[in-house]
């Protein structure tokens, strides 16, 4: 008898030492011995239908953790709605996924406007609301909005790179900006701001702003150019860039020329601008691209490939949102892993916000995810690269957080 | 109305009554939303199935009138109650006026000028100018109203869904006996004389350029105080809530709820409310697909639409029953 009590004296003392140490399991609606149920909501249809494949390659790579023994013994079973890219259809998605199918968290809505239809819904509910696949800075407010987290690195995190690239190699540069007069136009600009420091009033010459509904950016650029600056930050969407860097060379300014990673494609953009008058440009990325020759050896990018032919053969194998679905849901599949067997609301959303140096091998080498609890950005460093006619060449470090 | 029409409605809004305490917080939310597109489905019915004018753009007006709504909310702080009569009003007015110069168009011409505000007026939200109230592509986020102070003093105990759900259900009341007064009356008469034979309509007396614009504006109010009730319920609006396919589906929910008839805006709502949903859940690959078996499978079952199916149904148990 007293032997029989030893062991149980012995895990009582533990318990009360450390009450972790015991395990114990801790569930919100959602989570079970046997499961860990996500929702996740993704435009498969309408006009954003073209992102469709990145929830099918998370699904995908949920499906081979699943087969290869789940997270901790839990299966992770992901329920995915469509909602068009239309807000109200997310409100109601989102609400049946927390409300109806009872999930633990929602993980990656896709678009600005659709995550910000459900922002105060999920905080008010103080369900996870993570890795949303949007670039707006928002998502980063931890004292705001607790529940909510962004992934890829946001336009302010780029624009804080370009800033700090130019205080290094080009202390005295005298800077131009063009800018979209909107949501994602300011969000660059203030992260440009905010990178410079004390030194943007004096460095900053001159700031040109365009509308959407323009035709052209030509007064601006000549405005820009007049100014007499030497160095040149391009905030443009697609059309606007080409026309911009069109106009940088044939005007004959040629500064050095940085351009938002909003508007890399090599034939949407730099093609219509003319692939010669491209050479040069600075931008940056994040993942390995699936196009791109040197990774053709690469182990993470063959692990990918096998990936994809083995769970998602229908699947594009030059497409880069595979390589961002698969991305991201490794680091969903992380912080489910961290929570361990405290599968609550509240300690997912402490271990998504406990993320240190955690690397995807699909990410560029050095790019690591970090999180706190005051920094909800996990993907805050990127790597410069400049095109050299043909592709983007990478360049110099990491930079970044 | 005879009695048992009256019974029938009486067990409706019974059964309306009953319902949010029955189901879950989110299918209550779904028949909240339910009701506004009835309200909405009411409006392009009296444009098209009663007066004959087809509108491809009536997702313009319930963005008008969310955007009103979200914008006397946010930037004005007006309560929520209030803004749907304004609404309601600004999309009388957009309406009327839409309709002047639409009258010279007819059928599928002025269809297609429809279709041309349907598709541009997203994009007009994201105009520049109008940023300042309408918050661009970002949109606006409104508070969901609690329930009064009184309902507690009742000794109810209404959550925000619940509350917004018999707010809704009020409106909608309202709306459809205004509608159905309307219809039955004088000027009902003349929408009708004016779909079946325009001519024969003026020759008796109808103004027909009145009534025709006045039928635009009546339908863009309902639109749009549909609009402002769906704002409120999904505390958001951003223009791309409120794309081309909207009016589409709008135009989809009259007619398999029966053309010309007000009950029809009911089982119209149900359907685009729900189908869409269970084309989901029976194929992740083709929803639409499968949505399109849906909308045919209607379309040949029941010509008329459900109500009209109904009808059919009804009429003929009556004749087994006086003749058996």
């Amino acid at each position: 008898m007293k032997l029989k009590l030893i062991p149980i004296a012995a895990l009582l003392a533990a318990a009360l030492a450390s009450p972790t140490a015991l395990a114990q399991k801790k569930y919100d609606q959602g989570a079970s011995d046997k499961e860990v149920l996500v929702g996740h909501i993704n435009p498969y249809s309408g006009p954003a239908s073209g992102y469709g494949t990145i929830g099918r390659s998370i699904a995908a790579y949920l499906k081979k953790v699943n087969e290869e023994g789940g997270v901790n013994g839990r299966q992770i079973n992901m329920i995915t709605y469509d909602d068009g890219y239309s807000p109200p259809k997310t409100v109601e998605m989102a609400r049946k996924l927390v409300e109806q199918d009872k999930v633990l968290l929602i993980f990656q809505p896709l678009g600005t406007p659709p995550n910000s239809a459900i922002h105060k819904y999920m905080n008010a509910k103080k369900v996870p609301h993570l890795f949303v696949a949007t670039g707006a800075t928002k998502w980063n407010d931890p004292k705001a909005f607790p529940w909510t987290m962004g992934w890829q690195p946001n336009y302010q995190t780029e624009a804080k790179i370009y800033a700090q690239h130019i205080l290094k190699t080009k202390p005295n540069a005298k800077i131009a900006v063009l800018y979209q007069n909107d949501d994602y136009g300011k969000d660059y600009l203030k992260g440009f701001h905010d990178g410079l420091g004390a030194k943007a009033k004096t460095m900053i010459v001159k700031e040109a702003s365009y509308e959407v509904t323009d035709p052209t950016v030509d007064s601006q650029m000549a405005q820009l150019q007049a100014s007499g600056a030497d160095t040149f930050f391009n905030i443009t969407t697609p059309k606007f860039a080409a026309q911009a860097v069109r106009k940088a060379w044939d005007s004959g300014w040629k500064p050095v020329h940085y351009l938002n990673n909003v508007s890399i494609g090599v034939g949407s953009v730099l093609k219509p601008a003319g692939l010669e008058k491209s050479i040069g440009l600075i931008t940056t990325s994040y993942l390995k691209d699936p196009t791109d020759p040197q990774w053709k050896d690469d182990a993470a990018m063959i692990g990918w490939t096998a990936f994809m032919k083995k769970y998602y053969a229908e699947g594009d194998l030059t497409d880069s949102f595979n390589v961002y679905g698969y991305a991201v849901a490794k680091t969903l599949v992380q912080t489910i892993k961290q929570a361990g067997n405290d599968l609550t609301r509240a300690n997912v959303m402490k271990q998504a916000a406990s993320l240190r140096n955690f690397e995807v091998d699909v990410l560029l080498p050095g790019i690591k995810i970090n999180t706190s609890g005051t920094d909800f950005a996990p993907i805050e460093s990127v790597q410069l690269s400049r095109f050299d006619g043909t592709t983007w060449v990478r360049f110099g470090e990491v930079m970044g957080k | 109305m005879s009695r048992r029409d009256i019974l029938g409605v009486v067990a409706l809004l019974a059964g309306a009554c009953v319902l949010p305490f029955v189901v879950s917080e989110y299918r209550t939310f779904q028949f909240t939303l339910v009701l506004v597109y009835a309200i909405a489905l009411l409006g392009l019915n009296i444009l098209t199935g009663y007066n004959g004018q087809i509108s491809l753009g009536h997702g313009a007006f319930y963005a008008i009138g969310a955007y009103c709504a979200a914008i006397l909310m946010d930037k004005y702080g007006v309560p929520y109650w209030a803004t749907i009569p304004v609404a309601g009003a600004v999309c009388l007015v957009a309406g009327f006026l839409f309709g002047l110069p639409a009258l010279r168009l007819e059928g599928l011409y002025l269809a297609l000028a429809t279709f041309a505000l349907g598709v541009s007026l997203p994009q007009l939200l994201k105009y520049h100018h109008l940023e300042a109230w309408t918050g661009g592509v970002q949109g606006i986020t409104i508070t969901k109203p609690d329930a009064p102070a009184f309902i507690t003093e009742l000794g109810l105990a209404l959550d925000q869904d619940q509350w917004l759900y018999f707010f809704t259900l009020a409106v909608a009341v309202v709306m459809f006996v205004l509608a159905r007064n309307l219809l039955r009356g004088r000027i009902g008469r003349a929408m009708v004389a004016i779909r079946d034979n325009h001519i024969a309509a003026e020759a008796m007396g109808v103004d027909n350029a009145m009534v025709k614009s006045l039928t635009f504006g009546i339908s863009a109010m309902y639109t749009g105080v549909a609009g402002a009730l769906s704002a409120i319920a999904i505390q958001f609006v951003a223009p791309d809530s409120f794309n081309i396919f909207l009016s589409i589906t709008f135009l989809v929910g009259i007619v398999i709820g029966g053309l010309a008839s007000i009950s029809g805006a009911l089982y119209g709502a149900l359907f685009i409310q729900f189908i869409p949903n269970v084309a989901d859940e029976i194929s992740k690959a083709a929803p639409w697909a499968i949505f399109g078996l849906f909308l045919i499978g209607f379309v040949y079952v029941m010509p008329a639409g459900v109500a009209g199916a109904i009808r059919m149904a009804m009429a003929r148990l009556q004749r087994k029953r006086q003749n058996p």
